[in-house]
């Protein structure tokens, strides 16, 4: 920025920006601080230091399983991701490169599917699923997932494809090149930036997704959401080991989010604000 | 312009998709509307008949209805008041020259990327727990009697909690927008000798106005069916007083297993999300045809 500011007025709005920042952070924090602290700690009053205990840790995973959520939530976010891109990829591009009068319509309808409330048709899906032996497994969530973030891929990957240039195409068929050589010689390098930061952030949500996860699984495709749900009820003492399985559940995502910031306010906007 | 060719070609890279969301959206939600006029409990799975309109008759006579359309109106408005002005400031303040700009960045937005009931859990035990949470050390740092938020003030804390959640999405959209805001154009303004509120009115708020407003639009649709905060923390009450429309709707539903009765809910629902999502759409279209 090229404005000019004195190093006092600079000192004074770090402090307040860091003093914010500190305090929405916090939680997350004291989530991870509390992690390393015994049970007994963990309850004896407001104590930024830890004694250190990995034992929630591993606590969480000889008592309660946790590798396996964790292999869920993997499996269906990467799974449901993969499924949108191989059907969201072929359809962006086709509107992005052979828009016709109506494309404008059908990408303002597939917005408006993601603006169905989930629980109106919760029903219909729980017996649908009910009925096609589908709850409870990594299929059926799998696709759920796919269905409820297939729009905003679709949008995003739209946004991404229409910012490369026409000319390139009209030269390359100038030259000769067919259509396939087009797709995979030109345009799949220029796109490859776009499918990638869109990948991410499909991740990110099918991750936190805590609607569906919850009221379609039990145990066996049970994801993270789920698993700390289950966790609301307290028995015995708890805090820290909900801290650990807490800390494990967001720290992969926060680390692909912090990456990811800037195509999040693109995808969420669905291209509104760059 | 496109051939033939090209043109079929099109048609089938977008069928799967076309098809795909056609059926997801079509098949669920003529289910819910014909299940909205059936007498039909999943306990007597055999008792099922024609209702009329007895379901929203229901629905509508149930006191936890207009409970429930309050609750989500204060639940929306108030995290809405919170993360847009809040996240207003916060975004002021990050743009100025401060120093770690990065990281601040990166602490601030954290809290989107936390899952719905790590955050709510947190927020319960942690934080907001009478005995053992940190305001409750503060208080006691001070000699008051804690308070028992989730007793007390059941939808207040949830609108806490959620805010929290939302305040960095509203910060980085509207941060994103203060950057796109020409340095030229506000240069020019110091020189003529705009001072700090005068250009805060005349030029950063003019145009946030549609950062703004796109921040609204998306948040109402995913505030209108916040779910994993309450069932975590609350369950929806005490009694009914932290349940919104979204979670009255599960407890008919899944609870209650009355399938007429939540269907019913649900057309409330999509009829509810049908008029934020007018205005949504209308603003994105903007956007399309630049």
């Amino acid at each position: 920025m090229a404005r000019k500011v004195t190093t006092g007025a600079r000192i004074g709005w770090s402090i307040a920006a860091w003093v914010v920042a500190l305090l929405i952070f916090f939680p997350i924090l004291y989530a991870v601080i509390t992690s390393l602290k015994t049970e007994q700690e963990a309850i004896a009053g407001f104590s930024l230091i830890p004694s250190g205990t990995f034992e929630n840790y591993i606590t969480v995973q000889t008592q309660r399983d946790y590798f396996k959520p964790f292999m869920n939530s993997v499996i269906l976010s990467v799974g449901s991701t993969i499924l949108a891109l191989i059907i969201a990829i072929p359809s962006a591009w086709a509107m992005a490169f052979a828009p016709t009068k109506r494309t404008k319509d059908i990408l303002m309808w597939m917005l408006s599917t993601k603006m169905m409330p989930s629980v109106a048709v919760l029903l219909p899906i729980f017996i649908i699923f009910r009925t096609f032996g589908l709850l409870d497994s990594r299929v059926g969530l799998t696709i759920m997932l796919t269905l409820i973030n297939l729009p905003i891929l679709i949008w995003m990957l739209y946004t991404y494809f229409r910012e490369i240039p026409g000319e390139i195409l009209e030269a390359a068929r100038m030259d000769g090149a067919s259509l396939w050589k087009e797709i995979v010689y030109v345009l799949t390098p220029m796109a490859v930036p776009g499918i990638a930061s869109t990948l991410l952030l499909n991740i990110i949500l099918a991750w936190n997704e805590a609607f569906w996860t919850i009221q379609l699984t039990t145990t066996n495709a049970a994801p993270l959401t789920a698993f700390i749900a289950s966790f609301s009820s307290p028995q015995g003492l708890f805090w820290a080991k909900l801290s650990a399985a807490s800390t494990m559940a967001i720290a992969p995502i926060l680390i692909l989010g912090w990456f990811s910031q800037k195509q999040l306010v693109r995808g969420l906007t669905f291209g509104a604000v760059k | 312009m496109a051939t033939q060719n090209t043109r079929t070609l099109a048609r089938l890279m977008m069928a799967p998709s076309v098809v795909v969301l056609l059926i997801w959206m079509a098949v669920p939600l003529a289910m819910t509307l014909y299940y909205s006029f059936q007498n039909y409990n999943l306990l007597t799975p055999m008792n099922v008949s024609f209702a009329g309109f007895f379901n929203y008759q229901y629905f509508y006579t149930d006191p936890a209805f207009f409970q429930s359309i309050w609750n989500t109106l204060l639940l929306v408005l108030g995290v809405l008041a919170i993360t847009v002005i809040g996240g207003t400031a916060i975004a002021l303040l990050i743009d100025q020259p401060i120093f770690g700009q990065g990281i601040v960045r990166i602490l601030v937005i954290s809290p989107f990327f936390v899952m719905p009931p790590v955050a709510a859990l947190i927020w319960k035990n942690m934080i907001m727990h009478p005995g053992y949470g940190v305001f409750a050390d503060i208080a006691k740092f001070f000699g008051v009697q804690p308070i028992d938020w989730f007793a007390q003030f059941p939808l207040f804390s949830v609108i806490i909690i959620v805010a929290w959640q939302w305040l960095p999405f509203a910060t980085l959209i509207l941060l994103t927008a203060l950057q796109s805001l020409d340095s030229e154009q506000r240069e020019a303004a110091e020189m003529d000798g705009a001072n700090f509120f005068n250009r805060f009115i005349y030029l950063t708020i003019p145009h946030l106005s549609r950062a703004v407003t796109v921040v609204i639009l998306i948040q109402t649709i995913f505030l209108l069916g916040i779910y994993a905060e309450i069932l975590v923390t609350t369950n929806g009450g005490p009694g009914y007083a932290s349940t919104n429309l979204t979670f009255l709707i599960y407890r008919t539903a899944r609870l209650g297993y009355d399938v007429g009765g939540g269907a019913a809910g649900g057309i409330i629902a999509v009829v509810l999300a049908n008029i934020v999502a007018i205005f949504l759409m209308r603003a994105v279209g903007k956007n399309l045809d630049k």
